[in-house]
């Protein structure tokens, strides 16, 4: 608490000194935000950890400056930066109420918040970002899935492999059901059909003869409401992933990010990493951070496709009215939208579109707890020699020139690499998404992977939700990871119980 | 302290012709502690007056009891609305409060509602589940036990499913049983429950007595979470501890608190969102209209800190060394400012507030097209932004910024971050 008020000063003395930052820098293959001093000190206090014995510094402090130190309860990941001046703090409160506003659909009496669909899968945000973290699967067959959704395509045509590779489309879409299938629609009008999970137990023998039972996904589209589905239709589920940190993701140097790419493996450490590259919506090419397979270079752009996909609401950045109809559900485009003149273009007015958008950059990362209890510093060695942090990359210092003061040349600990990787059959969905192929995932940021529980009990890791537990999602790993995991497995009892109590740590 | 001390010496050797003595940081925090305390006991006292007065309700139900327990409530509010000044700054009122003010709530969770609220909402399984209507309730697999209404098995309720908005508890718990959905969009009307929904003998609304359980569960429920925050700030008391240990840390909470409430929760939350949504749902005391209120007394709070000054609901004030005081001493224009600014902000509330109970309700402001009353709204806002702009020019003034910064980025400070 005392914390923000006196960052709210320093920022107000950081912004004179700001510079602007240059989104049109061709990858820059070093750091061009930091004089040579400054250079050195973040090369310095990124380095890799090598002694165990006791945290290194700053390490509590996950998010640096915008870390959260309230108390750790369901409420871990709803806070703001703590570092944010009063009037910041408003936009982020407004983008809250926005957050878990209910949307309506048209015409509506509340015209500056209505629009939803025709075709959705949540009226809210914080229907799927439960307590703005992660979703999870039903937990048995004929639950409902909210938190879950399924993204559809086929194989693309020649004009559309043009189009991906351009990074002007993320797939092929199904030319009837689109690229995302929705599962509620406003009234008189039938939904896309129901997501249908069961689940194949599969067990894995650990080296002290415990057996951990995984469950394998079985995903099926149930009830289709626009005639059958293509035998040649691939589908892949995804669960909402944890709001928080994105600002301070999104402000990590692109060089950075690239030091750590190693498409040809030319290390030889079987680990090889490809930077996803995505066109943003000011039409520039740039590194893809967000989304499972890191399809979306800025959070605009990633609030823009969940306001288009998930609640069929246009926004400056996707300004569809329809969102995912597609020109055969004529039904769906013959419904009314929401845009209103008095308002703007789009049924989500600009400025709420960017009260919402800086709301998700700003949801901090809560304060890591017990850094300095021995298990959890045995758990960290075993995760540095086990080879997770080849990928879930510990710490970076974020730019100097972020254009938000609040996030600026912050340290932070996210745990991931932002880069690709091929995680094996397991794991495979077999759909390409961007440049991502159907073996490919984005490292997902561990910060604050150990209150997932605490702000939602029913959540569930990996990126349809399938494991339970954070071993269960260890174990899951293959391809690039086939030798972390499995060093896993053959490792003793208690090397593993520290490896989950760090982990749980974070 | 430095320059304490030499005040200190001063008023020794130059008594005669010295002013008041200086006014101390720890008198100040200590005022803080003792205004918090009068709020949260009026707050507890005015909740017991409610429990009376449900109680009287339920034994006999008709248009007077009903009215009675409505005006309690509305009593309750008075004094507790004044204590959200206390927010934001305090970690164990932050993280209490939702128990008792939580909002906005989706009301089908707790009881019937009228056919235009839906079913089904995607985002809550408890949108509708109606626990005064159920024996049992259950969602994502789970099922609870509600045969008995008692003040456990509410809390055990509270945010289901970790939705925020299954609101089973305190005031707006209490506000929907008393006055049922406000069904009249922007136009004119509060929520229109008839006493008769508390009737076993005629009884409407169905399970009246299970309707009764609930709200006197929930008056329970509130009391006993009132009586655990005045106990926060007794003498030897947590809250108070917090405060008075170290002042500096003392004040910066106090502004937080005053700034974060200004600012982002009241002007923001509360006040903005609603007139960019023109949505009634967007209202702070929704099924009794008095969201009017509720804002003006958070504004009223906000001044209670700030000038060290409460007027209790017995008549009677708590007042001591105030922020005012520190101010003054320090910058005597900026201590006029602020002034200014909050007698401003003032004037904005009060008229809202007249324009209210003149007939035009504060969802009637915020609507579409209503101009003038969007004005109103307005006017409020500006004043809250703008107190906030001279507070932070205190927390410069009172030289509050460098207090965590003192320390190095060694170990010894854990919550140290690389700059």
């Amino acid at each position: 608490m005392k914390r923000s008020v006196r960052a709210a000063i320093l920022v107000g003395l950081c912004s004179s000194l700001a510079l602007t930052a240059h989104a049109d820098s061709p990858s820059p293959r070093e750091r061009d935000d930091l004089n040579e001093k400054d250079r050195a000190r973040v090369e310095n206090v990124t380095r890799p950890a090598t002694r165990f014995d006791k945290p290194e510094r700053f390490e509590r402090m996950s998010a640096g400056a915008t870390t959260s130190t309230k108390l750790i309860n369901a409420n871990a990941f709803s806070h703001s930066s703590a570092n944010l001046e009063f009037a910041e703090l408003e936009r982020f409160l407004l983008g809250n109420g926005l957050f878990r506003k209910d949307w309506v659909s048209s015409p509506s009496s509340t015209q500056a918040s209505d629009g939803l669909g025709p075709l959705f899968n949540a009226r809210a945000c914080q229907s799927c970002h439960i307590k703005d973290g992660r979703g999870h699967a039903p937990a048995q067959p004929g639950d409902s899935a909210v938190s879950l959704l399924v993204r559809l395509s086929i194989a693309p045509s020649e004009a559309q492999k043009d189009a991906i590779a351009d990074g002007r489309l993320p797939a092929a879409p199904d030319p009837v059901y689109g690229l995302q299938l929705q599962d509620h629609a406003v009234a008189g009008l039938d939904p896309e059909g129901r997501v249908d999970i069961s689940y194949e137990e599969l067990p894995v023998m650990l080296s002290d003869g415990e057996t951990v039972t995984l469950r394998k996904p079985v995903l099926k589209i149930a009830d289709p409401g626009y005639g059958p589905l293509r035998e040649d239709l691939m589908i892949s589920a995804r669960v909402a992933p944890p709001m928080i940190g994105l600002g301070l993701l999104e402000s990590v140097h692109e060089a950075d990010i690239l030091a750590w790419a190693d498409p040809g493996d030319e290390d030889n450490d079987g680990i090889s990493g490809r930077p996803a590259r995505t066109r943003d919506i000011d039409g520039q090419w740039k590194l893809g951070r967000f989304g499972w397979k890191a399809i979306a270079s800025s959070i605009e752009q990633q609030t823009a496709d969940a306001f288009s996909g998930d609640m069929g609401l246009s926004t400056p950045a996707a300004p569809n009215h329809w969102g995912d109809c597609t020109q055969a559900q004529t039904g769906c485009l013959a419904l009314p939208h929401g845009a209103q003149e008095r308002l703007g273009a789009h049924e989500v007015p600009d400025d709420l579109f960017d009260l919402v958008t800086f709301y998700s950059s700003h949801l901090a990362v809560p304060v890591r707890r017990d850094v300095d209890n021995p298990a959890v510093l045995a758990g960290k060695k075993v995760f540095y020699d086990s080879g997770c942090a080849a990928c879930h990359r510990p710490k970076y210092v974020t730019r100097r020139d972020v254009e938000d003061p609040a996030l600026r040349f912050q340290l932070i600990w996210p745990y991931t690499d932002m880069l690709l990787h091929d995680m094996g059959t397991g794991l495979a969905d077999g759909r390409s998404e961007g440049l991502a192929d159907g073996f490919e995932w984005r490292t997902p940021p561990l910060w604050g992977i150990g209150l997932t529980a605490t702000v939602n009990a029913e959540a569930t890791f990996l990126h349809d939700g399938r494991a339970r537990t954070l071993l269960e999602a260890v174990l899951w790993h293959g391809g690039e990871a086939q030798a972390a995991r499995d060093r896993v497995v053959e490792m003793e009892m208690r090397d593993r119980d520290n490896l989950i109590r760090f982990l749980e740590s974070l | 302290m430095k320059r304490r001390l030499l005040v200190g010496t001063a008023i020794a050797t130059v008594a005669m012709i010295s002013p008041a003595a200086a006014v101390e940081p720890q008198e100040v925090v200590s005022t803080y502690a003792d205004i918090a305390l009068a709020t949260y006991e009026d707050s507890l006292e005015t909740a017991k007056v409610l429990k009376e007065a449900v109680d009287k309700l339920v034994e006999a139900p008709s248009e007077e009891t009903m009215a009675a327990a409505r005006e309690a409530w509305l009593a309750a509010r008075v004094p507790y609305q004044q204590s959200e000044a206390y927010r934001f700054g305090n970690a164990i009122v932050d993280e209490w409060e939702g128990r008792v003010n939580a909002w906005p709530l989706d009301e089908g969770l707790i009881d019937y509602v009228d056919a235009s609220y839906g079913t089904e909402s995607d985002a809550n399984e408890f949108y509708t589940v109606n626990v005064i209507a159920n024996d049992k309730v259950s969602a994502g697999g789970t099922e609870v036990d509600v045969s008995e209404i008692t003040p456990e098995v509410i809390q055990s309720l509270h945010e289901a499913g970790g939705i925020e908005a299954n609101v089973a508890t305190g005031y707006h718990a209490i506000e929907f049983l008393l006055w049922g959905q406000d069904l009249n969009g922007t136009d004119a009307g509060a929520g229109a429950r008839p006493y008769t929904d508390f009737d076993t003998e005629n009884c409407t609304g169905d399970h009246c007595d299970r309707r009764a359980q609930y709200l006197q569960a929930a008056a329970d429920l509130l009391i006993a979470d009132l009586e655990e925050m005045v106990a926060n700030w007794q003498t030897d008391g947590e809250a108070r501890a917090e405060v008075t240990a170290d002042p500096s840390a003392g004040l910066t909470a106090m502004l937080t608190g005053l700034g974060s409430l200004s600012y982002g929760e009241l002007a923001g939350e509360r006040m903005k969102l609603g007139l960019l949504l023109n949505d009634p749902e967007e209202e702070h005391d929704c099924f009794s209209d008095n969201t009017h209120n509720s804002h003006y007394y958070d504004l009223v709070g906000i001044r209670n800190v700030y000038f060290g000054s409460y007027e209790r609901v017995d008549g009677s004030k708590v007042e001591g060394p105030s922020l005012a005081d520190l101010v003054s001493e320090s910058d005597a224009a900026l201590a006029d400012e602020v002034k200014a600014k909050l007698d401003t902000t003032l004037e904005a509330m009060t008229t809202l507030k007249s324009r209210a109970e003149g007939g035009e309700a504060y969802d009637q402001m915020i609507g579409q097209g209503n101009d003038e009353g969007n004005a109103v709204v307005q006017a409020a806002i500006d004043g809250l932004v703008d107190q906030t702009r001279s507070l932070e020019r205190v927390i410069a003034a009172l030289d509050l910024s460098g207090i965590e910064l003192e320390g190095s980025d060694s170990l010894d400070n854990p919550d140290a971050v690389f700059e």
